[in-house]
C-alpha cells in the first residue's frame, strides 16, 4: 500500500503537482469565500433566489449559443469563433425590427404576433450570416490543419462586427420595451420578472424543437451520422456538404432566437455584444460537454448561475470589493479551470487527447 | 474535354491567332457581378463612399469614387476570367467572350447598385442605416434626377466592368506591367502625405509640384508619367531581375554571404537616415511600428514557431508596461520607487517571464483551439483586473497610471522621436537576430518538432514540457519588453490600451507577414501599424479591412506575404499535401522566390 503510493509520487511531474495547487486553492477560496458570505448574512434568502432566477435567464441565453457550438464541433471539431457575432446580428435585426414595429398598433394590440415576427426576422438574419459564413470562410479550408479555419473564423468574426457597427452605428441600441412585460410574478417563492420568464420560455421551446429535429427527422439523423463518422456518412448516400450547412443554419437559428432574449433581458445591443457572451456560451459548451446537445443546456444554466450568483458568494466573501466588476473575470476564471480540469465537461463523452 | 485534348503543348507554339477563344463562364459572370453589386451596396451603406468624397484622389476622382471604379474594374476582370488552364494543355486566346462576360458582370451588379438607390431614395432608412443619407444618394446618381440618376449610374457600372474586362485582352506580358503602374499610382495617390513629406525633406519641392495638384490630389499628368515609367522600367527590368536572382542564387556560399552582408548593411544605413527623410510625425509613427514589431517578434516564437496559437498575448504586453510604470512613474499609487529605466527593465522582464511562465503550466496539456481560447481568457483576466477598482490602490484602476518619464542614457533623455527611433530600431535589429539565432538553436528546432507533430517529438526525445514553457517564457519576454517601451513613450498606462483587439492585431501581422517569417514580421507591422496610420481616412475602417484582409489570407495566401523558407520547405516535402490549402501555400512560397512555374 505504501509502496504503490510512493511509485505514484514519484511519477508525479512538477506540473502534476503545479496543478494539484491550482485546484486546492481554487477549492479552499471557493469554500472560504462561501462561507464568509453565508454566515455574514448580507444578503437575505430573498436576494439569493433573485440571484439564481437572473442567473437561469441569462443561463438560457448562454445555453441557446451554446448549441450552435457544440453542434458545429460536433460536426467538425472546429470551434466557430465568430458564432458570438452570429449571435449578435440576430440581435440586432431583433431590434432593427421591433422598432418601427413598437410604433404601430400591433405592438399593443397583438403582442405575440409582433413578438414573433421580431423573432423570425432575428432568427432568418442569424440564419443566413451562419450559412454564408460558413460558405464562404470554412468550406474552402475543409480539410486544411485546424488551426486555419479557426483564424479565418477570428477574421469573420472581425468583420461582422465592424459591419454591423459600419451599417447601424456604433451606439448602443434600446430595445423598445414590450407591453405586458413589465412586472413580476411569484412562483414557489421565487420572484421572476415577466422578461425573464419569456426568456426562459423561448429558450425552452426552442431547444425542445431542436431536440425534435435532431432525434426525429431524416435531416436530424443525417446530422447525427456526419457527426459520428463523415467518411461513411458519405458512403452511405448522406450528402455531406448539405449537412453540415444545415447543422450551420440550425445554430445560427437558435443564435437568432439568443439574440432577441438577450434584447429583451438586457434592453440594449451594440456591436460589440457578440463577444463576451459568446465566449461565455463556448465555456458553458465546453462545461457542459462539447459536442453533446444536452450538455449545452445544463452547461448555460450552470454558467449562468454561477456567474449570476459566484462574485457575491465567493468575491465578496474573500473581501474583494465591487465584486460586481469582477463578474466576467469569474467567467473567464471558471472558462479557464474547466478547460484545464475537465475538458470533458459534465456529460461530455470522453474525447481522446486527439481531440481536444 | 475533346477540344482542350488536341493540341499538346509539347509541339511548336502555335500561332496566336489558331488559338481557340478562351471559353468564358457566363453564369460565374452574373455570380461575380452578383456579388460585386452586393459588395458596392455594402460600401455605400457603411458610409465609405460619402466619407471619402471630400478626399480628392487623381484629380477630381474623390476616393469615394475611386473605390467604386476600382471596384467595378476589378469585377469586370474577376469576373472575365477563363477557368484555370490545364497544364500542358493548349493555351487558348482572349476575344468578345471577354468582353461579354464583363458586360455580365456589370449588367448584374449595376442592376443590383441601381435597385439598391432606387429603394433607399423611395423609402427613408436613415433611422436604421445612419450612413444611407440623401448625400449618399446624390453621389451616387450624380446629384441628377432618379431617372437619369439610375441610369447614369447603371451605364457606369456597364463600362467599367466591360473595360475590366477588356483588359484581358492586353497581352499577359504587358499586362503585368499595366497592373503594376496602376497599382503605382494608386499608391503614390494614397500615400499624399508621406510622399510629399519625403520629398519636401529631400528637396525635390519641384517634383512635387509635377505629382500632385495643391488639393493633394494627384495631378493627371504626374498619374501618367508615373505609369509610363512603372510600365517601362517594369519591362526593361522584367527579365533581368529574374537572371540576378539566379546569378546570386549560383554564387558561391561565402560570396553570396558576403553579398548578403553588403545588402544588409545598406539597408541599415537606410534605416538610419529614414527619420530625416520623413520628419518628426512619420517618425512617430516608426515607433510605433517599432513596438508593434517587437510585440509580433516575440508571438512569431509562440505561433510561428512553437505552433502555439496565443489569443491572450497583449497581457504580457500589459504586465510589461503596469510594471514599468509602477516602477518609474513618482505618480503609481501605491509605491513608487521612481527607479531609471534600465533598472526598471530587470523586474519587469522577470515579471514578463514569471507571467509567462504561469499561463504556460496551466495550458501544457492543450493543443489547438482549445489553448487559442484559454489565453484568450487569461488577455481578459488581466485586462479585467488591471482595471477593477480591487486592484485600484496599485494600478490606479481606469484613470491607469500616469507621469511615466522617458529613457534615460547616461545624461541623454530619450525624450524626441528621432532618439527613440534609434533605439527601438536598434533593439528589433538586435532581437530579430536573436529569433534567428534562437530558431537556429536547439530549442528552436524542438520548437518546429514540436509544431510539426508534438507526439512524434515527444516520442523522439524531445521535451516538449521545456519548449513549451520556454516559447511562452521568450514570448512574454518580448511582449514585456515592449510593453516597458510603450509605456515611457506615451507617458501612461490605461487598461484601455490593452484589450483583445491589440492581442488579434499582433496576430494578424504575425500571419499576415508570414507565419514563422522574420522578414515577415517587419513588413506586417509596417502594413497594418504604419499603413493605418497614415491613411487616416481609413482609420473607422480600420478592424473591418483586418477582418477581411485575415480571411483572404488564410483563403488566398496562407503562408503569408513573405513566406519562411523553412516552413514553405516543410510543405512542400510533405507527400500528402494533396489539398489545395497545402498547394496553394507551395506556389506563395514560389512566387515569393521568383522561380517560374
Amino acid at each position: 500500500m505504501a509502496e504503490t503510493i510512493a511509485r505514484k509520487a514519484r511519477r508525479l511531474t512538477t506540473i502534476d503537482i503545479f496543478l494539484w495547487v491550482v485546484r486546492i486553492a481554487a477549492v479552499v477560496f471557493i469554500l472560504i469565500g462561501s462561507v464568509n458570505s453565508l454566515t455574514s448574512g448580507r444578503l437575505s434568502a430573498q436576494q439569493w433566489r433573485d440571484l439564481l432566477v437572473f442567473g437561469v435567464a441569462q443561463g438560457s441565453v448562454y445555453a441557446l449559443i451554446a448549441l450552435g457550438y457544440t453542434m458545429v464541433y460536433g460536426v467538425l471539431r472546429f470551434i466557430n469563433f465568430a458564432h458570438g457575432e452570429v449571435f449578435m446580428v440576430g440581435g440586432m435585426i431583433g431590434y432593427v425590427v421591433s422598432t418601427p414595429l413598437s410604433r404601430t398598433s400591433l405592438w399593443t394590440d397583438q403582442t405575440i404576433l409582433a413578438m414573433i415576427i421580431v423573432l423570425l426576422a432575428a432568427v432568418m438574419a442569424s440564419t443566413s450570416v451562419a450559412v454564408l459564413l460558413e460558405r464562404v470562410a470554412y468550406r474552402p479550408l475543409r480539410g486544411a490543419p485546424r488551426l486555419v479555419p479557426f483564424i479565418t473564423a477570428i477574421g469573420a468574426s472581425f468583420f461582422l462586427q465592424y459591419a454591423i457597427a459600419g451599417l447601424f452605428g456604433t451606439g448602443f441600441k434600446n430595445y423598445p420595451a414590450f407591453p405586458g412585460l413589465s412586472g413580476v410574478f411569484e412562483f414557489a417563492g421565487f420572484r421572476v420578472l415577466k422578461t425573464q420568464a419569456v426568456v426562459i420560455g423561448m429558450a425552452l421551446v426552442a431547444m425542445g424543437a431542436l431536440y425534435l429535429f435532431i432525434e426525429r427527422t431524416r435531416a436530424g439523423r443525417a446530422i447525427r451520422a456526419v457527426s459520428e463518422d463523415q467518411e461513411t456518412a458519405r458512403l452511405m448516400g448522406i450528402n455531406v456538404d448539405r449537412t453540415i450547412s444545415t447543422v450551420f443554419a440550425v445554430g445560427g437559428a437558435m443564435a437568432g432566437v439568443a439574440g432577441v432574449a438577450y434584447g429583451i433581458v438586457f434592453g440594449q445591443i451594440y456591436f460589440l455584444s457578440g463577444f463576451v457572451p459568446g465566449i461565455k456560451a463556448f465555456t458553458a459548451a465546453v462545461l457542459g460537454g462539447i459536442g453533446n446537445i444536452g450538455g449545452a443546456f445544463v452547461g448555460g444554466m450552470t454558467l449562468g448561475g454561477v456567474e449570476s450568483i459566484g462574485p457575491s458568494l465567493v468575491l465578496t466573501g474573500l473581501g474583494i470589493p465591487s465584486s460586481n466588476q469582477l463578474k466576467d473575470v469569474f467567467a473567464f476564471i471558471t472558462l479557464v479551470l474547466v478547460l484545464i480540469f475537465r475538458p470533458t465537461g459534465i456529460l461530455g463523452e470522453r474525447l481522446s487527447e486527439e481531440r481536444v | 474535354m475533346a477540344d482542350v485534348l488536341e493540341r499538346p503543348a509539347t509541339g511548336a507554339p502555335p500561332e496566336r491567332s489558331e488559338l481557340p477563344a478562351r471559353p468564358v463562364s457566363l453564369r460565374r459572370a452574373a455570380r461575380v457581378g452578383a456579388i460585386g453589386g452586393v459588395a458596392a451596396v455594402f460600401l455605400s451603406s457603411i458610409g465609405m463612399v460619402e466619407n471619402f468624397d471630400a478626399r480628392e484622389l487623381i484629380s477630381r476622382l474623390s476616393l469615394g469614387y475611386f473605390i467604386l471604379v476600382g471596384l467595378g474594374l476589378g469585377m469586370g476582370y474577376i469576373g472575365a476570367t477563363p477557368p484555370p488552364r490545364l497544364e500542358g494543355y493548349a493555351t487558348t486566346r482572349p476575344g468578345a467572350p471577354n468582353l461579354l462576360a464583363g458586360a455580365i458582370v456589370g449588367l448584374v451588379g449595376g442592376a443590383l447598385l441601381a435597385l439598391f438607390v432606387w429603394f433607399v431614395s423611395v423609402v427613408d432608412v436613415r433611422d436604421i442605416f445612419p450612413n444611407i443619407s440623401p448625400a449618399m444618394v446624390e453621389l451616387l446618381t450624380g446629384a441628377r434626377d432618379l431617372g437619369p440618376g439610375l441610369l447614369l449610374a447603371f451605364g457606369w457600372s456597364l463600362i467599367l466592368c466591360v473595360v475590366g474586362g477588356a483588359m484581358h485582352l492586353i497581352p499577359p506580358r504587358f499586362r503585368r506591367s499595366v497592373f503594376r503602374a496602376l497599382g503605382w499610382v494608386v499608391g503614390v495617390a494614397l500615400l499624399e502625405s508621406l510622399v510629399t513629406t519625403t520629398l519636401e525633406r529631400a528637396q525635390l519641392g519641384r517634383l512635387r509640384d509635377f505629382l500632385y495638384e495643391p488639393v493633394g490630389a494627384l495631378s493627371y499628368t504626374g498619374a501618367a508619367a508615373l505609369g509610363a515609367i512603372v510600365i517601362v522600367v517594369d519591362q526593361v527590368l522584367g527579365r533581368r531581375r529574374q537572371t540576378f536572382r539566379h546569378r546570386v542564387a549560383a554564387l558561391p556560399w561565402p560570396a553570396r554571404k558576403r553579398l548578403y552582408v553588403l545588402g544588409g548593411a545598406i539597408g541599415l544605413m537606410g534605416l538610419a537616415g529614414l527619420p530625416h527623410l520623413l520628419g518628426p510625425f512619420l517618425t512617430e509613427v516608426l515607433n510605433l511600428v517599432g513596438i508593434f514589431m517587437l510585440m509580433a517578434l516575440g508571438l512569431n516564437i509562440v505561433v510561428g514557431f512553437a505552433g502555439l496559437l496565443d489569443l491572450g498575448y497583449v497581457a504580457f504586453f500589459a504586465v510589461g508596461a503596469y510594471t514599468t510604470a509602477a516602477l518609474m512613474s513618482p505618480h503609481s499609487p501605491r509605491f513608487s520607487p521612481e527607479l531609471p529605466f534600465w533598472v526598471a527593465l530587470v523586474p519587469v522582464l522577470v515579471m514578463g517571464v514569471i507571467a509567462g511562465v504561469f499561463i504556460g503550466t496551466p495550458v501544457l496539456r492543450m493543443r489547438g483551439d482549445y489553448l487559442a481560447i484559454v489565453t484568450l481568457g487569461f488577455g481578459e483576466i488581466t485586462r479585467l483586473l488591471f482595471l477593477s477598482d480591487w486592484l485600484r490602490p496599485y494600478f490606479g484602476g481606469a484613470q491607469g497610471i500616469i507621469g511615466v518619464p522617458s529613457i534615460t542614457i547616461g545624461p541623454f533623455e530619450l525624450s524626441s522621436p528621432l532618439a527613440f527611433f534609434y533605439m527601438i530600431f536598434g533593439l528589433a535589429v538586435l532581437l530579430a537576430y536573436a529569433s534567428y539565432a534562437l530558431l537556429n538553436s536547439r530549442t528552436g528546432r524542438s520548437w518546429i518538432a514540436m509544431r510539426e507533430d508534438e507526439t512524434v517529438a515527444d516520442a523522439m526525445g524531445v521535451n516538449t514540457v521545456a519548449a513549451k514553457l520556454s516559447a511562452f517564457a521568450i514570448g512574454a519576454l518580448f511582449a514585456s519588453f515592449a510593453g516597458a517601451l510603450f509605456a515611457t513613450k506615451i507617458h501612461s498606462v490605461v487598461p484601455s490600451s490593452f484589450t483583445v483587439e491589440e492581442s488579434i492585431l499582433v496576430l494578424i501581422i504575425v500571419i499576415v507577414g508570414g507565419i514563422a517569417s522574420v522578414p515577415g514580421v517587419a513588413v506586417g507591422a509596417l502594413a497594418l501599424v504604419g499603413l493605418p496610420e497614415v491613411l487616416r481616412e481609413f482609420e473607422e475602417y480600420r478592424f473591418l479591412v483586418y477582418g477581411a484582409l485575415l480571411i483572404f489570407m488564410m483563403l488566398k495566401r496562407p503562408a503569408g506575404l513573405i513566406p519562411s523558407r523553412r516552413r514553405a520547405a516543410e510543405l512542400q516535402e510533405d507527400e500528402e499535401a494533396q489539398d489545395a490549402w497545402l498547394k496553394e501555400a507551395t506556389k506563395a512560397d514560389e512566387t515569393a522566390r521568383g522561380e517560374p512555374s
